[in-house]
């Protein structure tokens, strides 16, 4: 059964299809985990067939992975990293109800993310000036131009999908910041989208090493 | 345990009647009227994919093409196939009778996320609006499955709009299945296990984990698609390097176990009504719920046996032709568990046991039909044929369909607090049976002798069988429109329903009002008792 | 049993991080031939172990809350696992049909 949970001014109230306060937070983590779950798939079905096209194609994507910035890269895998951290301490924050640092650690993760944001759109109009965006045009001499196209389209799509996640990610935590400036914030609804914060932050975790590094170097 | 002060468990108005106007029903977050709302959604998308496939059945009648155009015949096919599957198969049980039955089932007063729930139906409706407007502005050729580079060079056609269209309805289905594994896990009434929920929650909750897991794949997917079509850049192109037949690896990820998806639910109605037309406890209540579990599974692991002639490896369609049989297994044990459970029961031959034998003994012929096409050998006979369409119509119309009927006829009392005419009712199942055999039996025999599918032609020697199947279809078609006619009388002019006309099992029936009120219970129940506590001998009726 | 890893910990974790992004950056400079993709994804499965453990708090989490966490990723690997049993063994048999492109 349920155990019971304290009742404070920071504790999401009872909907009124839940019997408990405990019974409803497992419900919110749990629904919480199922989407994140989907999500998985939803990144893993291009991360898919990146990873096919890698290994039919090995040297074209060496050639298309050396166009990218590994110090960039780097420098944004640090930095979501550090918005993690901050966002889980955020969570902490939360849950013992101390609000003035709940508001500095999300304006901090909120930071992170838009220099992370900032970086990347960075390095896409470096891209663009090299003419390595995929389309009519798109330029590159030598022998794999055509399946070097195929990872930048891969690429593209991987860090646009990611981005975009950020990107709502970031407006939620606008929102956070809000409630905790009016000290309306709930504890879990903080811990809820920290979750979704941390899966965003995975999702670079993999695609990182996958564009940026994946035995390419080395060659 | 802390209850709500602030929720009036007196007030004596069903769920029908509690509140009024459009607005209390469209933005309603009680799973009962949500259930309505998509009970109205798909029923008309239904008659839709109905007329698209009348048109396609009519245009067989003869060998030449003569009332379509073949252009015009490839978007009649594909426009059916794309509503039927995704506007109507895919929620038909889950999203009317799972969202109407699961919280009551388990004993809850709603879903976990109410308002997910009608945000659900929300994306739903947005998908059938575009979809709609993808059929007003000149349709898709290109097949349900979407295949590349057909689909992303080639077709002249709204691909993009009608993609557009399945990548929200895809949301609205995660979001349902979302909230059922959640309700599952987290709103069980006290007492009420895991191994005492009605084999209806396992199936949907198989069902949800499918949705869950499969439909992002989709999603991703035809954004893919999308991308290549609209920015003409390769991604599946042979021409650009890409390869077409990943896309078919990406599409059956999804697309198998969305088959499941379109009989799972099925076989939980028919496992409710088996038993309650038998007056027995199931036979076998662990296979038949952990069989769910299983077939949910394994059902992540057959896509390849649609590609076994699309130039897939043959070692890769060996493996796939081998894990395809393993499908059968489960699949047979709830046909032998059904069967067993009428053994020695006191069968009432009610309009709902009839669509539920009707199901096992099509689901059977699907099934069996599978393991035909699973076989590496004898698909290349049979691969794109019209065997392959009668095979899936066994399953999804004999199978699907027929359940939904049953699980409509069944708790129709529930839903509506009224009793369907049951002399019409039955007309309406031995219609249905008998055009249903008609219109797709010949299919079987047409695919074996070499008609492929997808074509507004075909060689004259083939006509005989194709008249029959439009015969069939004919009447398969009014059986289908008589319900809409008594359903919608019964619900001004039917008998008032008792709480429990069928004195069947289960909360839903024993603890709720017919219709029930809007917090399903008066006070959430305790259970102490396994599902299906039938006295075995009892008469029922 | 407390629900929230303490902030101590989260440092700890976020330096143990950092040391595993240095890593494996260090490790794609070094020839290790085709151990550079397992290292690489390697460290960064670990690193999403972290994250997932304590960040994430499923340390202090129901087994179900585990179950789920596992799902997404088991399922990923069967989409991968049985599609790469086509495209790996697809050229065992020569036909001009398996890549056509080449």
């Amino acid at each position: 059964m349920v155990e019971a949970e304290p009742v404070g001014p920071h504790h999401t109230p009872l909907r009124e299809q839940f019997e408990a306060l405990g019974q409803q937070r497992e419900a919110d983590t749990l629904g919480m985990w199922v989407f994140l779950s989907t999500e998985i798939l939803f990144f893993g079905g291009v991360i898919t067939s990146y990873m096919i096209y890698r290994s039919l194609f090995a040297p074209a994507f060496h050639i298309g992975s050396g166009h990218l910035d590994l110090v960039s890269g780097t420098a944004m895998t640090v930095i979501l990293l550090a918005s993690s951290f901050t966002m889980a301490l955020s969570v902490h924050a939360a849950e013992h109800g101390l609000r003035r640092r709940l508001m500095l650690c999300l304006a901090l993760t909120l930071v992170l993310g838009l220099a992370f944001l900032g970086l990347k759109a960075h390095e896409y109009y470096h891209v663009y000036q090299e003419r390595l965006v995929p389309g009519s045009r798109f330029h590159l001499e030598g022998p794999h131009a055509r399946e070097v196209q195929l990872f930048m389209m891969h690429y593209f799509i991987m860090t646009g999908m990611h981005a975009l996640h950020m990107i709502i990610g970031a407006g939620m935590l606008i929102f956070l910041i809000t409630y905790a400036a009016r000290n309306t914030y709930k504890n879990y609804t903080v811990e809820i989208c920290g979750l979704y914060w941390h899966f965003v932050d995975i999702v670079w975790l993999f695609l990182f090493p996958l564009l940026y590094l994946f035995e390419l170097r080395t060659r | 345990m802390s209850t709500h002060p602030h929720l009036h468990r007196d007030d004596p108005k069903d769920y029908l009647h509690c509140e009024y106007g459009i607005r209390s029903w469209l933005f309603t977050t009680d799973h009962k009227r949500i259930a309505i709302l998509y009970l109205v959604s798909i029923t008309l998308m239904f008659f839709v994919g109905g007329a698209f496939a009348t048109l396609v059945r009519l245009e067989l009648i003869t060998p030449q093409s003569d009332l379509l155009q073949p252009e015009t015949y490839n978007r009649m096919f594909t426009m059916h196939g794309i509503v039927m599957v995704w506007f109507f198969l895919i929620p038909s049980i889950p999203a009317v009778l799972g969202n109407f039955l699961i919280p009551m089932m388990v004993g809850a007063r709603d879903l976990a996320f109410p308002r997910i729930n009608l945000l659900s139906w929300w994306l739903f409706t947005a998908s059938g609006v575009f979809v709609l407007i993808t059929i007003f502005i000149g349709g898709v050729d290109t097949g349900w499955t979407f295949y590349t580079p057909f689909s992303t060079f080639y077709s002249n056609s709204y691909a993009v709009a009608a993609a557009l269209a399945i990548f929200i309805n895809g949301f609205s289905t995660i979001l349902t299945g979302l909230n059922f594994i959640v309700t599952v896990h987290t709103m069980r009434a006290p007492g009420m296990t895991w191994l005492r929920l009605p084999l209806f929650v396992w199936s949907n909750y198989a069902t949800a984990v499918i949705m869950v897991l499969a439909t992002p794949v989709l999603a991703i997917t035809l954004l893919l698609v999308g991308i290549e079509r609209v920015f003409r850049v390769g991604i599946f192109d042979p021409a650009l390097g890409g390869d077409p037949i990943l896309f078919q690896h990406l599409f059956w990820f999804y697309s198998h176990p969305a088959v499941y998806i379109m009989i799972l639910p099925g076989m939980g109605v028919v496992s409710e009504l088996v038993t309650a037309f038998s007056r027995k406890r199931i036979f076998g209540y662990h296979f038949v719920a952990f069989a769910s579990m299983a077939i949910a599974l394994f059902g992540f692991l057959v896509w390849g046996h649609h590609l076994f002639v699309s130039g897939q490896s043959l070692y890769a369609g060996l493996v796939f032709s081998l894990l395809s049989y393993l499908v059968a297994v489960p699949s047979a044990i709830k046909v032998f568990n059904w069967t067993a459970t009428l053994y020695k029961g006191s069968v009432l031959l009610a309009t709902p046991m009839l669509y539920a034998l009707a199901f096992i003994g099509l689901f059977t012929m699907g099934g069996l039909t599978g393991l035909f096409v699973a076989a590496l050998g004898v698909d290349v006979h049979v691969h794109d044929t019209y065997f392959v369409v009668a095979h899936f119509h066994y399953i999804m119309v004999g199978g699907m369909v027929t359940a939904y009927m049953g699980g409509l006829h069944f708790w129709w009392p529930k839903i509506s607090g009224r009793m369907y005419p049951e002399g019409w009712a039955k007309i309406a199942a031995g219609l249905i049976f008998f055009g249903f055999n008609l219109t797709f039996f010949p299919q079987f025999v047409l695919g074996y002798l070499g008609m492929p599918r997808r074509y507004a032609t075909y060689p004259p020697e083939f006509q005989v069988w194709n008249v029959l199947s439009t015969a069939g279809a004919s009447i398969l078609a009014v059986g289908y429109v008589v319900p809409l006619f008594y359903l919608f009388w019964s619900m001004r002019y039917g008998k008032i329903a008792p709480r429990n006309p069928w004195r069947a099992s289960g909360l839903e029936w024993e603890e709720a009002d017919s219709p029930p009120i809007k917090h399903n219970f008066e006070e959430v129940p305790t259970v102490t008792k396994e599902a299906y506590h039938y006295h075995e001998g009892v008469r029922l009726g | 049993m407390p629900r929230l890893a303490s902030p101590r910990t989260f440092l700890k974790v976020f330096i143990a991080l950092l040391a595993l992004t240095a890593l494996t950056t260090g490790a794609a400079f070094v020839p290790l031939g085709p151990f550079n993709d397992a290292v690489a994804l390697l460290i960064a499965a670990s690193k999403a172990t972290l994250v997932v453990l304590f960040f994430m708090n499923v340390r202090y989490s129901s087994r179900l809350t585990w179950a789920f966490a596992v799902a997404g990723f088991c399922w990923l690997a069967v989409l991968l696992g049985l599609s790469a049993t086509d495209f790996f063994t697809r050229h065992w048999i020569p036909s001009p049909s398996a890549f056509p492109w080449r």
